[in-house]
Order: structure tokens, then C-alpha cells, then sequence
């Protein structure tokens, strides 16, 4: 058996568990996201949505289970019925493939919009200069921010803040997308022009799996509602049909509070 | 929209402010008269000798040896705090160990011990450790398995032996002023970067140590001052070309000590004042992309001309 299976989906999880301590966050997590879906996971707070999307790029190590992101274990090599840890330096490069954005932003302070968006293909990939300049020109605009690339993230409101961070992971050309609730932080009048940016993200085929309480955005663009808690998946399925008939108490009992 | 009446109000008097720099203007006055008559300041006599060639090369000897342990202290330093927050055990362990042992040891202990290494060890070698002892095992004597060899006092003279010492006791004391910096940078920083695919060195450079920089210059600044003074300690290695030293040898020679010490005081003052100067901009710069009362003021312009409020 070998790594990599092009033709599958694009995440696929199996069984992950995930302690702090004595403290199990994720007690068997199964998920599957085609490629060029948008999987949107619900979950009251603490039930482990943000562990999970660590895990997702490694960012957290898993206690048990398998997660694979474009048909490649994520963090381990197999040989036989063996499994060997990944040299961090291939971690890296598995994570470039999966771009992230953050509910406070995690902008770098001291460098501009611009350079934000430059500085992981530059530093990273060891691309030339001018290609990564005018693609993240490109993104900026994509964004809507073409007018704002020399300011530094301290002078950008905080919708602006978070295209740029859109910008900034989509300047990695990943195939997968995480979001962890984009939105949360934001002043409500801000969130639409985010949700915006997601849309058309979304739209364009990115796979996405982002983490949020917009019902309205998961109805809109998702293809899978995976609702979480207590550290595990609950109920999952088709958006529309998940928050119409939602067939679990504790989903319902979640709707109704959040929608 | 016609043009509000502008404020024309008595500002709010501050009597006491004018009662202090009275008081304070009559005790300048007194010290200056102080510094004027009293002759045993021989102001004549400290400006002659205060710019000596002796003292000008001692000048030059502090000036080097606080640059120059300054530069190793701070490379040092920063590679002691990466390793002291790494996830290696081993890296921390070493770090640790090394933070503890500089610290304890007073910088004029470190200077004696090292300025007379030569003691403890004539001649440095490089080579296969315990080769004597390993020969005799298999029955030859005198087995030497050296690749070079060198005196060490040709190795270590005294500058630097000083520097070096100096180098290692600031780097301690420097590895916890950015270990501190970097704690300081929100763990979101250096999460973002790794999510982007940088190595953890990678993330340490970009964007964790600019940001930490913030908070490393300030107490680098006093470091550097503090370094600066305590070149002063050199004559415990011995060092001679240098500052204190050589103006202290001038009092002694005239028999009048006293005024070559306020010529240090002034000397020392003036070299304090330009790093002053060179922290300020240092300061300014690493501030980048920080809310500095500069930047508000602009944004206030901007928001301004765009008809809004910061
Ligand atoms: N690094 C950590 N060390 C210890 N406990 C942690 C750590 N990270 C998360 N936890 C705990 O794991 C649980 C799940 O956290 P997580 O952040 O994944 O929840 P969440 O579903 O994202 O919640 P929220 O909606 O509030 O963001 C929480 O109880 C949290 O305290
Ligand atoms: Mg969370």
C-alpha cells in the first residue's frame, strides 16, 4: 500500500483522538471532504472544533487514528504495518500545501499587506520576486484591497485584517483551506465582507473546511455540515437538510441558540 | 456648518512648578560656584591630560571591547534563548546550564579566571582526547595524537581573554532578555508562520525576533551601557589599554587623583550619550507597524480626510 491516492478525497480522517493531558478533546473523529467541497463544522464551544483543525495541518500531534489530506498520511510515513514520524522538515512542506486563517487574524504587525502576502512564497517556495509581487498584487485585489497593499495590520480595520490573512494563505496556492472562525472576532457590520471573500472562494472550487457559526454562509456555500461535540461528530450531512430537520437533541437544542 | 466659537479660556495656573525651579536655580548656582572656586578640581591641570594619546588608545581599547562583547554577547545570547525554548530537552538542558553558570560567577571573578588561563593550561592542543592513556593500553608510551598545538598565552592574550569573558557573561544575561522578547510575541505569530510552511528558524527570524525586538532593545541599551562601565574591570586580567585605567595612572603619577576621576565621569558620560542617540533610532525603527504616538497622529490624518474617527 503506498501513500498517495490522487483520486480520492481531499481529507479524510479516521478514528483521530487527541488528549491534553488527561483531558480527551477528540474521542474518534471520521470525516470525509471531497475534493472542491466546503465542509462546514458546527459545535458549542469546547467541543473541540479548533483541535480538530490543527490536527487537520498538523499543527497538533493526534494521539490515534489517521488523517489524510490529498490522498498522503499527514505527519507520518507507513511502512509495513509500521508507522514513522515525519521529519519536521516534511511536515513543512505538507503544511504549504494547506493554507490557514485564524479567528484573530495572526497578521505579521511588522510587515506591510504586501509583504504579508510575499513573505511565505518568498521565504518558503524560493520563488523570484517579481512572480510572488504580482501575484499578491493579485490577491489584494481579488480581496478587494488593492488600495491598502503598503499598509501595515494595525491600520486595516478588522475585515480588512482577515482578506488579507485570506490572501496571505491563498498566495501558498493551497489545495485545502481552514478556517477557524473568520468571523468571530469581527464587528458585525465587517463579517459580510469576509463571508464575501469565503463565497467566492467557494465558489472558484477551493476545498474548504471552515469552522463557524454562520448558519447563513453553511446554507449558502456548504456541501457537508459536520456538527461536533463532546469530541465527537454527532450528526453530519447536506447543510440544508441538517438545520431544516436536524435529527439529533443536542443539534437541535445547538440551532436553536445560534440560529 | 459655520466655524465654532474657539475656546478662550485662562488656563490653569501651576504655582508650585515656578516655586521648584526657583529652588532648583539656587542650587545650580551653588554647585557651579563650588565647581569655579574650589581649586582642588585643578580643571586646568584634568583638561590637559584627559586627552593624552595614552588615554585616546584607552579610549579606543573600551570602546572596542564593549563592541565587540556586545556583538558576541547579543549572537550568543540569542542562540542560548532559542535553544533554551526549543523542544529538544537536551538544547534546553545546555542552555540552562549555561544561563546558571554566568550568572553566578561575578564578571571580575570571570576576568581573573580567564585572564589566567594560561596556569591551568600552557599550551592548547587539538586532538584525540586521553591519547597517552589510550597508547599505554596497547603498549606504546608515549602516543600523541595531537593535529596542532599552540601556547595559550600567544592564544589568549589579555584583550582578548577580556573580551571573550565579557562576550560570555553578557550573552547569559542576554539570552534572558530575549528569551523574555520572544515570550512577549503573541504564540499566533509563530503559528501562523509555521502554518505557512516555515521551519521553526524560519519563524524565529521573520517573525517572531523582529517583533521581539520591541522589547529586547530598551534593556539591551542599559546592557550596552553597563558593558561599557564595566570595561573598567579589564585591569583584573590585565588589560591596560583602557579607559579608567589609564586616566587613574595619570592622577596617581601627578599625585592628583581626584580630577582625572571626574574626567572619567565625564568621558563616560559622553560615550553613554552618543549609544543614547544610536538607541533612540534603534528604538524607532523595530516600532514598526506598532501603534507609536507617530502613527496615531498620522491615522488621525488619514481618517480625517476620509471624514471618520479613529
Ligand atoms: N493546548 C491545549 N492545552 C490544554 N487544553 C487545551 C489546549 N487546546 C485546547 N484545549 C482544551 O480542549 C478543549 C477544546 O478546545 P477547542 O479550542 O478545540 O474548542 P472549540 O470547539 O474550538 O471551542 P471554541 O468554539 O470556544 O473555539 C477545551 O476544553 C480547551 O480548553
Ligand atoms: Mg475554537
Amino acid at each position: 500500500m503506498t501513500d498517495v491516492d490522487p483520486t480520492g478525497p481531499m481529507v479524510r480522517t479516521v478514528g483521530v483522538h487527541k488528549s491534553f493531558g488527561r483531558l480527551e478533546v477528540l474521542r474518534g473523529i471520521d470525516m470525509v471532504v471531497e475534493r472542491g467541497q466546503v465542509c462546514v463544522v458546527l459545535g458549542p464551544s469546547g467541543s473541540g472544533k479548533s483541535t480538530f483543525l490543527r490536527c487537520l495541518n498538523h499543527l497538533e500531534k493526534i494521539d490515534a487514528g489517521e488523517i489524510w489530506i490529498d490522498g498522503r498520511l499527514v505527519g507520518y510515513r507507513r511502512k509495513g504495518d509500521k508507522l514513522y514520524e515525519l521529519h519536521d522538515k516534511v511536515i513543512a512542506e505538507q503544511r504549504r500545501d494547506i493554507g490557514m486563517v485564524f479567528q484573530r487574524f495572526n497578521l505579521f504587525p511588522h510587515m506591510t499587506a504586501l509583504q504579508n502576502v510575499m513573505e511565505a512564497p518568498l521565504r518558503v517556495k524560493g520563488e523570484s520576486k517579481a512572480d510572488v509581487r504580482e501575484r499578491a498584487g493579485a490577491l489584494l485585489a481579488r480581496v478587494g484591497l488593492a488600495d491598502k497593499a503598503t499598509s501595515y495590520p494595525n491600520q486595516l480595520s478588522g475585515g480588512q485584517q482577515q482578506r488579507v490573512a485570506i490572501a496571505r494563505a491563498l498566495a501558498m496556492r493551497p489545495k485545502l483551506m481552514l478556517f477557524d472562525e473568520p468571523t468571530s472576532a469581527l464587528d458585525p457590520e465587517l463579517v459580510g465582507e469576509v463571508l464575501d471573500a469565503m463565497k467566492d472562494l467557494a465558489r472558484e472550487g477551493m476545498t474548504m473546511v471552515v469552522v463557524t457559526h454562520e448558519i447563513g454562509f453553511a446554507r449558502e456555500v456548504g456541501d457537508l455540515l459536520v456538527f461536533m461535540d463532546g469530541g465527537v461528530v454527532v450528526e453530519s450531512g447536506n447543510p440544508r437538510e441538517v438545520i431544516a430537520n436536524p435529527k439529533h437533541e443536542r443539534t437541535k437544542s445547538f440551532l436553536a441558540k445560534v440560529l | 456648518m459655520s466655524q465654532p466659537e474657539p475656546i478662550r479660556a485662562v488656563p490653569v495656573r501651576h504655582p508650585w512648578r515656578w516655586v521648584a525651579v526657583g529652588f532648583l536655580a539656587v542650587l545650580t548656582a551653588m554647585f557651579v560656584h563650588m565647581l569655579v572656586t574650589n581649586e582642588n578640581f585643578h580643571w586646568r591641570f584634568m583638561f590637559r591630560h584627559m586627552f593624552t594619546p595614552a588615554v585616546l588608545r584607552g579610549l579606543q581599547g573600551t570602546i572596542l571591547v564593549t563592541v565587540l562583547a556586545m556583538i558576541f554577547g547579543i549572537g550568543l545570547g540569542v542562540l542560548v534563548a532559542i535553544a533554551r525554548l526549543s523542544p529538544n530537552p537536551v538544547l534546553r538542558g545546555v542552555s540552562w546550564a549555561y544561563t546558571w553558570f554566568f550568572r553566578a560567577v561575578p564578571r571580575i571573578v570571570l576576568l581573573a579566571v580567564f585572564g589566567n588561563l594560561n596556569i591551568l593550561w600552557p599550551n592548547l592542543s587539538l586532538g584525540v582526547p586521553f591519547d597517552t592513556y589510550i597508547g599505554k593500553i596497547f603498549g606504546v608510551t608515549d602516543l600523541h595524537m595531537r593535529l596542532f598545538t599552540v601556547e595559550t598565552r600567544s592564544l589568549l592574550t589579555g584583550f582578548i581573554a577580556g573580551t571573550i569573558s565579557l562576550a560570555l557573561s553578557e550573552a547569559a544575561y542576554m539570552a534572558e532578555i530575549v528569551r523574555a522578547g520572544m515570550q512577549s510575541v503573541d504564540p499566533g505569530q509563530e503559528e501562523a508562520a509555521t502554518a505557512l510552511g516555515m521551519s521553526r528558524g524560519q519563524a524565529l527570524r521573520r517573525v517572531v525576533l523582529p517583533q521581539a525586538m520591541r522589547v529586547i532593545i530598551p534593556p539591551t541599551g542599559n546592557e550596552t551601557i553597563a558593558m561599557l562601565k564595566d570595561t573598567s574591570l579589564l585591569i583584573y586580567v590585565p588589560v591596560t589599554t583602557e579607559l579608567f585605567y589609564q586616566l587613574s595612572a595619570i592622577g596617581s603619577r601627578f599625585f592628583l587623583p581626584f580630577p582625572m576621576y571626574v574626567a572619567a565621569c565625564l568621558w563616560y558620560l559622553a560615550i553613554v550619550s552618543v549609544l543614547l542617540v544610536g538607541q533612540y533610532y534603534l528604538e524607532r525603527h523595530f516600532a514598526r507597524g506598532h501603534r507609536t504616538e507617530q502613527a496615531r497622529i498620522r491615522l488621525s490624518g488619514i481618517a480625517g480626510e476620509q471624514g471618520g474617527a479613529v
